[in-house]
C-alpha cells in the first residue's frame, strides 16, 4: 500500500494539470526560507527533512494543503522540532502579523 | 569503496516499505530494468531525513525501464522508457 505522497501510477489519478503555476508572494517567500534554511551557511535544516515531514503529515492534510502549504506546514514543524521556535511563539507571532494586516 | 554495479548491468528494484523516509516509488519496486549511468556515491537520504550523518555514502544510479514492463496495457509506445535515480541499496543483480 503506497503511502499518500508516493503518486506514481495512481489509477485514479487523472491527467496531469500542466498549466503555468503563478505563485503568490507568500509561497515565493517560503521558497526562499528554505532555501536559506538549508543553505550551507545557515544548516538549520535539510531537504530530506523537509521531504520526510511532508511525507508524515495525516492523508487527509496532505490531500487539502496546497504544494507551498505543505511546505511550510514541515517548516513549522522542524523549526518546532528542533527547539529553535516554540509554538506559542509561532502562535503569538501569527496574531500579531494578522492584526497589523487587519 | 567501490560501485557494485557498472552501465549495461540488469539490476531489480528490491520490495520494501521500511518506516520512515526512503526515495524508491512503489511503481519501481519488484522491477526488473538496466544500469546507465553510475552517478557516484551520496549521503544516504533515510539517515539524513531524521538528522542522521547519511554515511556510508551510497552509490546512486540512473536505471532504465521498459514502459511496456512497468505499466499494465501500456498502448503508447513499445519503445518508450523511463530513467529513474535508485540508491544501490535498494538494487540486486538481475
Amino acid at each position: 500500500m503506497p503511502r499518500i505522497h508516493d503518486r506514481g501510477g495512481w489509477p485514479e489519478a487523472g491527467p496531469i494539470n500542466q498549466a503555468e503555476h503563478n505563485l503568490s508572494m507568500w509561497e515565493k517567500r517560503t521558497d526562499a526560507l528554505l532555501v536559506l534554511l538549508a543553505s550551507p551557511t545557515k544548516q538549520v535544516l535539510r531537504v530530506d527533512e523537509l521531504r520526510r515531514t511532508i511525507e508524515s503529515l495525516a492523508p487527509d492534510a496532505y490531500e487539502k494543503l496546497s504544494y507551498y502549504e505543505r511546505w511550510i506546514t514541515a517548516v513549522e514543524a522542524l523549526l518546532i522540532e528542533k527547539g529553535i521556535l516554540t509554538r506559542e511563539e509561532i502562535d503569538r507571532k501569527a496574531e500579531e502579523v494578522g492584526r497589523r494586516q487587519g | 569503496m567501490s560501485a557494485k554495479f557498472k552501465p549495461g548491468d540488469s539490476v531489480r528494484v528490491r520490495i520494501g516499505a521500511p518506516p520512515g523516509h526512503f526515495r524508491t516509488p512503489t511503481y519501481i519496486q519488484g522491477k526488473t530494468g538496466s544500469v546507465v549511468t553510475v552517478h557516484g556515491a551520496f549521503r544516504n537520504p533515510e539517515s539524513l531525513a531524521y538528522g542522521g550523518d547519511g554515511l556510508p555514502k551510497q552509490f546512486l544510479y540512473l536505471v532504465r525501464f521498459d514502459q511496456t514492463q512497468l505499466w499494465n496495457q501500456y498502448t503508447v509506445s513499445q519503445q518508450d522508457t523511463l530513467f529513474i535515480d535508485i540508491y544501490e541499496h535498494w538494487l540486486e543483480p538481475a
